[in-house]
């Protein structure tokens, strides 16, 4: 029989064993893409338009296009959000119907993301008439990100003492005026983090836009909102699999971009949520 | 005397359960009157009545009457805004916003509609100084509030609210954050500050009570057993209970 100490130091080094290969794909995947995507990146991959059918030149268009949808996630997405966040904190009392909404919204959380991408193609690109637009993939994109915006946003709102608002209570301000001047200013650097996170996940996602914006080629750059664009998941996933013929530096590289893209959003966020773990005093 | 606060036959309560029974008192003008009682006896519910912050609890229902200067403040008709104007409150635990000295002390006139720089300034130097702080504070009226000892933030917090002009000053056990010292100045500036105000405050501390009010009630599982000029309480109590709960037979 083994005693307990040895027994304990097997399972100390299963644990930790096991624990370890939770690093392996990040590490794995991370080292595979800059190893062989990093050779591709130059100014002219970066900004130029693809020529010989997308096998050389650059990616500027996805490029463009990823980042034209998530400026129009975010003019959608966060003020919708926050402000329904803002109601079902600081306005709603417990009844049914706030019971309902959240319910939706966690239903909303639990969808599978080519159902949203199904849902647009129905309601905003056929039913709208609004066609494979940057407006459709925007405002699709927003649908499946609001659970993400409204829970964080009250996460935010929810860290801002109630103190505070009893005296603005108590020194006759109303709802509207403690919102707008004591809980929203406190609650500001909380919002922005879960809104940029949410960004950058949208930035990642590809069956809500496959059949809503995604353009398998455009020769020119998108010229308004109803424009159809070039966006880089679907563009990578066109490089892997429908071009014949594509060189393996091109695709890591178009991964790389991405993949960077949504990497620097992240360090933004926790770089203001570190800023405001600093601030905050009380 | 003038009485500026009048309750009658008051009942409260938080969902079924009742916190406050058949509650009839007088509070009168330019004095101090204490609420005392121990913890839960609903000393604090009946103080936020006065100025309606039980409002912001769901479930809280309210019956009988209040009367504010005259005016009843029950029922869904009276002006919320203008009432904690007149009725202002002080916090338990000292409860700055995160803003600049001078911040604090204008938030309630910002919020009811003051631009006017000048204005301004006069309000925070006359606040100020009347809890005594405007002397030390009057450089540094741009450092963020959260920086003064705790002392300091519960005197801006009563700045806070005398520049929005209160008639009456409800406190919530205003000095249980603070060391004794503190405790001693805070109370020296109640007793100059009932020359112009109304000051009701709750205290579970007996003595304070005894130092500085002029009446006193004495409150115990959501009644107002006794209520008397604070000398009679303590020292001819008529109720068995409040001759108890003072000479400290629990409590």
């Amino acid at each position: 029989m083994m005693d307990a100490r040895t027994k304990e130091k097997i399972a100390f080094n299963v644990l930790l064993a096991l624990t370890l290969l939770v690093i392996l794909p990040v590490a794995l995947i991370v080292g595979v893409i800059l190893w062989r995507g990093l050779p591709a990146i130059t100014p002219e991959f970066l900004f130029a338009m693809p020529r010989e059918g997308m096998r050389a030149g650059g990616i500027f268009p996805a490029i463009v296009g990823t980042f034209y949808l998530i400026l129009g996630v975010a003019f959608f997405s966060i003020p919708l959000g926050v402000l329904a966040a803002i109601y079902l904190n600081e306005y709603s009392e417990r009844n049914r119907l706030t019971r309902l909404i959240e319910l939706a919204i966690i239903n909303l959380a639990g969808v599978p993301s080519i159902v949203y991408g199904l849902f647009g193609l129905g309601l905003f690109v056929t039913f709208l008439g609004f066609g494979s637009s940057i407006l459709a993939g925007a405002l699709t994109l927003t649908i499946e990100g609001l659970p993400v915006i409204i829970t964080a946003t009250r996460e935010a709102l929810n860290t801002v003492p109630r103190s505070f608002r009893e005296v603005s209570f108590s020194l006759g301000a109303s709802r509207w005026q403690t919102v707008r001047h004591v809980v929203l200013p406190n609650a500001i650097p909380g919002i922005m983090t879960g809104a940029i996170l949410e960004l950058s996940r949208a930035a990642g996602e590809t069956a809500p836009i496959l059949f809503t914006v995604a353009a398998f080629y455009l020769p020119r750059l998108p010229q308004s909102v109803y424009d159809q664009a070039m966006v880089l998941p679907y563009h990578i996933y066109v490089l892997s699999t429908q071009v014949p013929n594509v060189s393996v530096k091109v695709q890591y590289g178009t991964v790389l971009v991405l993949v960077g893209m949504v990497f620097l959003l992240n360090v933004l966020a926790a770089w203001i949520r570190a800023r405001l773990r600093k601030k905050k005093t009380w | 005397m003038n009485n500026i606060i009048t309750t009658d036959r008051l009942d409260l309560y938080y969902g079924a359960f009742q916190a406050l029974i058949n509650v009839g008192l007088n509070v009168e003008q330019n004095k101090i009157t204490a609420l005392i009682g121990p913890s839960g006896c609903g000393k604090s519910t009946l103080l936020r009545v006065f100025n309606r912050m039980n409002d912001l609890i769901e479930g809280v229902r309210t019956t009988g009457s209040v009367k504010v200067g005259g005016e009843e403040i029950l029922g869904p008709g009276v002006d919320l805004v203008s009432l904690r104007k007149k009725v202002g409150m002080v916090f338990q635990r000292p409860n700055p916003f995160p803003l600049t000295i001078y911040e604090n002390v204008v938030y309630g006139l910002r919020i009811h509609g003051e631009k006017d720089r000048k204005v301004l300034d006069q309000a925070v130097e006359k606040s100020l100084s009347s809890v005594l702080l405007f002397a030390d504070l009057k450089d540094k009226l741009s450092s963020n509030a959260l920086s003064l000892s705790l002392e300091q933030q519960q005197r801006l917090c009563i700045a806070r609210l005398l520049a929005v002009l209160p008639e009456v000053l409800l406190m919530d056990e205003p000095c249980s954050a603070l060391d004794p010292l503190a405790t001693m100045r805070i109370e020296e500036l109640m007793l100059e500050l009932k020359k112009r105000y109304t000051i009701v405050i709750v205290t579970h501390n007996m003595q304070q009570a005894a130092r500085i009010s002029d009446e006193c009630g004495f409150m115990l599982l959501g009644e107002l057993v006794e209520f008397g000029p604070t000398k009679r309480i303590f020292t001819a109590p008529k109720d068995k209970r409040t001759e108890d709960y003072i000479t400290g037979r629990f409590g």
